[in-house]
């Protein structure tokens, strides 16, 4: 159960980057080889949230698919199996995509801080 | 310009609220620390080496011998959820080691590494070793700033070990195969164990071990020695 540990992390970055403002929207980005079960990050959210400033925020996750170079036979393949086989049988793969865990953007709500100057 | 990001390039309005790019990995701090702990180690000359593992794989009684006989100092981080019984078998060997207690915890992370590691204060030029949680899953994403990882599998645990678990497997500097002493009683085939292998970690080195008769430990010490 990393995602526990992920999740607060991303509460965690948020408020040292964001203080105390109301955070309405979260959106991550999650590969799908990055090895992070989306639907546990969901459940840990609501439960990290509590008594924060991202408490009730909507949470939108993007998952990226992957995408792989094979160093064997140079060719690029698309996979979201975490065993990264090249068609060609080999495992000896460069991962292209699908191994992202970013905190993307959040969304909140508007203050004086943001008037444009 | 917004005065919350400091950006003037892109639009933040969105449904009444404002969007702020943040593209902060999810990592970020983790990995931030482990790069200290990298560069510190590096600077007095330690290696550092992540031991992960199910539970029960044999890593403390590897650890125990290894540390006896490795020839070079040594000292241990075990990170176990509960008790301080590896330490304690650890420090029975005359090695300092510290016991990282996770709670509910299933992983080691780079803030309880460096807080062990202030406490285990390695000589230069030593080598420490960090005993992860026995768990072959959450570990995989956790840099802890080691100079290498070292994945350990036993005989006992089946041949498509790898292939189940092939997140963590993936990560591993060198894989040892402990238990081999049990073979002659296992249906374990070591071809079958190499080919589920290949195709998750395709260039790690597999060195087939008993950590209980020391049997192929020598490989293990020249790898550590390299």
């Amino acid at each position: 159960m990393h995602e526990l540990s992920l999740t607060e992390g991303i509460v965690s970055t948020i408020t040292a980057r964001l203080g105390d403002r109301r955070v309405v929207m979260v959106r991550l980005e999650i590969g799908k080889l990055a090895g992070v079960v989306v639907d546990s990050v969901r459940f840990c959210f609501d439960v990290v949230v509590a008594g924060t400033s991202v408490e009730g925020a909507r949470l939108e996750i993007v998952e990226p698919g992957g995408r792989a170079l094979c160093r064997d036979c140079g060719a690029e393949f698309l996979t979201d199996d975490p065993i990264l086989l090249c068609p060609c049988g080999s495992s000896d793969v460069e991962v292209l995509a699908g191994m992202e865990l970013l905190i993307k953007a959040v969304e909140v709500e508007p203050d004086v801080r943001d008037v444009r100057v | 310009m917004c005065a919350t990001c400091g950006c003037d390039d892109h639009s933040h309005e969105q449904g009444g609220g404002v969007v702020i790019d943040l593209e902060e990995r999810l990592l970020a701090r983790n990995d931030h620390l482990a790069g200290h702990i990298r560069d510190w180690l590096a600077s007095i000359g330690v290696r550092s080496y992540n031991l992960m593992s199910s539970p029960g794989s044999g890593k403390t009684t590897l650890l125990e011998r290894t540390v006896r006989e490795l020839g070079l100092p040594c000292s241990v981080i075990e990170g176990d959820q509960e008790t301080t019984f590896d330490a304690d078998r650890i420090q029975a060997t005359g090695v300092a080691a510290v016991q990282v207690n996770t709670g509910a915890g299933c992983h080691l992370d780079a803030v309880m590494v460096r807080k062990a590691l202030a406490s285990l204060d390695p000589a230069p030029g030593s080598v420490v070793f960090v005993e992860n949680v026995g768990n072959l899953v959450c570990p995989a994403l956790f840099d802890l700033g080691e100079t290498g990882r070292v994945v350990i599998l036993s005989v006992t645990e089946g041949e498509d070990k790898p292939l189940k678990y092939p997140h963590l497997v993936r990560t591993g500097d060198v894989v040892l195969l402990n238990k081999v002493d049990l073979l002659p009683y296992l249906d374990f085939s070591q071809d079958r164990f190499l080919r589920a292998l290949r195709q998750v970690n395709p260039h790690a080195p597999l060195l087939p071990v008993s950590a209980r008769t020391g049997e192929g430990l020598a490989d293990w010490y020249a790898w550590l020695s390299r």
